[in-house]
């Protein structure tokens, strides 16, 4: 195993003038599970190829360990594309579906049999090494695929977009499975995903990217409560964080008709008349007076069972805003009507308008 | 089924309307499924019949029904040896509007065949040869357009008999991109040695079953594809310098890229400053040059090695009958009314659906080529036909649809009912699950 490192790495497709993935600096722990996340076109794919010797990296470096594998073909890199290939072979046992690789790659019977071994132990598949892959269940079946790049004994696993050919159910369970196997390996894993929520639910970190730059890395926590920018405030968490431009009044933000109170030093740090604020939805709440906070028109609300979500619009600076809020899913109002809205003091995000970054280093807290 | 079914098709066969689409595809009724696929696949691949034709349905996502549709269409734009792609069908919900999976549905290439329906006992070292030399031009051709294939392997790919060769044409694209700007090494590299490893696979999975034969050696075997790639990659891209005086080695290059099977659309040619030093790089070339020729002159669509060897026959028919006043065009006329067709209409009816019209005209003359040498003197076509026919042709099986797994491996079950679909061909043989195991050892 051995950790992961992109220093200054950049790609550039030919006949492109902007990189796809533009001077990456990228650090991944031995043993981490990093989840490269970003919206299409971002360069996280890229990055993962980048690693695995599938693109060219036109500046820059890739160390895996500490070792440079800049200029080293895949198959010489130590790595596992894991769920690239699917095959088991019917007429082959499970330890020979596990162990042929090995096979292939000149290692002795004894090895190749002590490796099987260990990784069935590792996947509860050691009662089932004599058996055909036809006799298994569909998740054991899984776990032999998974065992295939074990027995390798890769010093990391890369993963891209390993479950976006499953249905719904399906890729909940293979992705609580795959997160809670990779945990137990202990292998470095750099895993690629277009899902917010499949990131924050499987990575110990997470690299945000858009358009070929990194906009943040961090810990799932980091990223839902501190944002780096407007960008990531509004990528991470659903439903996603409300934005929108406020006033800057003494002591605080003007949020319809009430002022949010903000930290002196916090609003002294912000050089403009107005600032974007993020506020998450769970960070909302109902004003209990009417004629208090920003007025706001019900549209739906969606009732999840004990919360539910209340989607309305505002008009903010003469501009029709969307924004959500949570409410509690059995007392709530009711769509079409009227209600005003006010954020919980100390729970909002200030960004300037121009740069979109972060204003002030503290995490918020959210509810 | 209420709601309405969306079809995404380019042509479009209304016979399309009438299958099933309300039931989930493992539910299917018998008289709509040509025959039960061996394997599990990735996800559910059934053959049924549409029209007169055999289609490939597969059970997916609706989005990556799409992006293959559209992959393979682009593919067939780029002329590369591929399944049909016929339509998509989204929106497919039951009768109690439960939501079923969307469908690729792909045309069944007639006298095509899984590697596994290519042997009949045993797999032999040549025939597995063949398969991945085949598979390598197929290879070559996709990486030439810029197609990194990222699933490379026998049971995605289906083969078409040419003359004594096999032609390989991709089935499953599901894991493919196209790169507008071309492959890197490290993609192309990456595709080979997924392919090694597969082609690997999928033989031991024979040999564990018993259907190859004692001397092949997977290992070796599948370690070919990375030969015979790297040196029709070389000759198809690879740059060769010359002192100026020996330019014929460009007509050289020509020549040998012709043989082949590949014509060089364009060809980069660079002298250096002094003038005495010639280097040249094709930067574009186009498979099927003897496909194309015989096409031309005939008319017939054939496979590039049938097309070599009927060629081949045109040219010893024009060498003997060719007179001065006749140009090749009408010669060639001449050898199809005379020769060629003659023969096809002599194959009985029956025995129609052996093997595909080149492949029979290809197999007769080896096989007058055989009774000439048996016999020690010139075999006319016509006493050459009679023996073909009865002593071969009959006994062949039909290949014009032959079906078999999509793959011919399980692969990971996506939703797919346990025991929905039949597992592969020696299903009796296997031990069931209760009964004692052997010792895993023995085996690994």
């Amino acid at each position: 195993m051995a950790s992961v490192t992109f220093d200054h790495a950049s790609r550039l497709y030919p006949g492109s003038t902007r990189p796809a993935v533009d001077q990456l600096n990228l650090e991944t722990a031995d043993g981490e599970f990093l989840v490269l996340v970003g919206p299409s076109g971002c360069g996280k794919s890229t990055s993962l190829r980048m690693l695995a010797g599938l693109e060219e990296v036109n500046s820059g470096n890739i160390f895996i360990g500490e070792r440079n594998v800049t200029d080293v073909p895949p198959k010489d890199r130590d790595i596992a594309m894991v769920f690239q290939n699917y095959a088991l072979y019917p007429h082959m046992t499970v330890a020979e579906n596990m162990g042929f690789a090995l096979k292939i790659a000149g290692i002795n019977k004894d090895e190749r049999a002590s490796r099987v071994l260990e990784a069935a132990k590792l996947l509860d598949l050691e009662p089932y090494l004599g058996r055909k892959p036809k006799a298994l269940s569909g998740g054991q079946r899984q776990r032999v695929a998974m065992g295939r790049a074990i027995v390798r004994q890769p010093q990391v696993f890369l993963m891209d977009e390993p479950l976006s050919n499953l249905d719904a159910k399906l890729r909940v369970q293979t992705r609580t499975q795959i997160a809670s196997l990779v945990r137990r390996l202990g292998v470095t894993t750099v895993y690629v995903t277009h899902d917010q929520t499949e990131a924050l639910t499987m990575g110990d970190r997470i690299a945000v990217l858009k358009d070929g730059l990194l906009q943040q890395v961090g810990t799932p926590r980091d990223l839902y409560e501190k944002p780096a920018n407007i960008f990531v405030a509004g990528f991470i968490g659903s439903p996603a964080m409300n934005l929108f431009v406020a006033e800057v009044v003494d002591g605080g933000v003007q949020f319809g008709t009430s002022v949010i109170p903000v930290e002196r030093e916090l609003l002294s740090s912000v050089n403009a008349k107005t600032v974007t604020i993020g506020v998450r939805p769970e960070d909302i709440v109902v004003s209990s007076a009417f004629g208090e906070g920003l007025p706001v028109d019900i549209d739906l609300i969606e009732e999840l069972g004990a919360d539910g979500y209340l989607y309305g619009h505002a008009d903010i600076s003469g501009k029709r805003t969307d924004l959500v809020t949570r409410v509690d899913g059995r007392v709530h109002p009711n769509a079409g009507e009227k209600v005003y809205l006010t954020a919980k003091p100390g729970h909002l995000h200030l960004f300037n308008n121009e740069s979109g970054e972060r204003i002030g280093n503290k995490p918020v807290v959210t509810a | 089924m209420s709601g309405s079914l969306n079809i995404t098709s380019a042509t479009v066969d209304p016979a399309l309307l009438d299958l099933p689409w309300q039931l989930p595809l493992d539910e299917w009724p018998v008289e709509n499924i040509a025959l039960l696929p061996k394997g599990i696949s990735r996800h559910l691949v059934r053959f049924a019949h549409l029209s007169a034709h055999v289609i490939a349905i597969k059970e997916t996502t609706d989005e990556m029904a799409k992006r293959e549709y559209a992959m393979l269409r682009t593919l067939q734009g780029l002329d590369i040896p591929c399944v049909d792609p016929l339509a998509v069908i989204t929106n497919r919900s039951d009768v109690n509007d439960t939501p079923l999976n969307s469908v690729l549905v792909t045309r069944h290439l007639k006298f095509s065949l899984p590697y596994r329906a290519l042997f009949s006992q045993t797999l032999r070292p040549d025939t597995a040869t063949r398969l991945v030399d085949a598979l390598a031009v197929l290879l070559v051709r996709l990486h030439i357009i810029g197609f990194f294939w990222g699933d490379v392997s026998l049971s995605n790919t289906l083969f078409r008999r040419d003359a004594g060769a096999f032609a390989a044409y991709l089935v499953d694209a599901e894991t493919g991109q196209l790169y507008t700007g071309g492959l890197s090494n490290g993609q192309r590299e990456n595709d080979l040695e997924i392919a090694r490893v597969n082609i690997a696979g999928e033989l031991m999975d024979l040999e564990a079953g018993g259907r190859v034969a004692d001397e092949l050696d997977p290992i070796r075997i599948s370690d070919g594809i990375v030969a015979a790639y790297r040196s029709l990659w070389k000759e198809l891209t690879g740059s060769e310098s010359f002192s100026s005086s020996e330019r014929w080695r460009i007509n050289e290059r020509v020549d040998r890229l012709n043989d082949l099977g590949f014509d060089i659309e364009e060809l980069a040619i660079k002298t250096d400053d002094s003038g005495t030093t010639v280097r040249i790089q094709p930067k574009v070339v186009d498979a099927g040059h003897h496909q194309r020729r015989l096409l031309r002159l005939t008319g017939l669509d054939t496979g590039e090695n049938q097309a070599r060897r009927l060629l081949n026959d045109l040219d010893s028919y024009t060498a003997k009958f060719g007179r001065k006043d006749y140009d090749e065009e009408m010669l060639a006329h001449e050898w199809l009314a005379k020769v060629f067709e003659p023969v096809m209409r002599s194959i009985p009816r029956d025995l129609k659906g052996k093997l595909e019209p080149a492949e029979v005209f290809h197999q007769l003359l080896e096989h007058r080529w055989f009774m000439s040498q048996q016999e020690n003197r010139d075999i006319p076509l016509s006493e050459a036909l009679n023996a073909y026919i009865n002593d071969i042709l009959r006994h062949r099986r039909d290949e014009a649809t032959v079906m078999g797994p999509p793959t011919g491996v399980i692969t990971l079950p996506i939703a797919v009912q346990s025991g929905a679909v039949s597992d592969d061909d020696d299903e009796s043989t296997e031990e069931a699950p209760t009964e004692p195991v052997p010792d895993w050892r023995l085996t690994v």
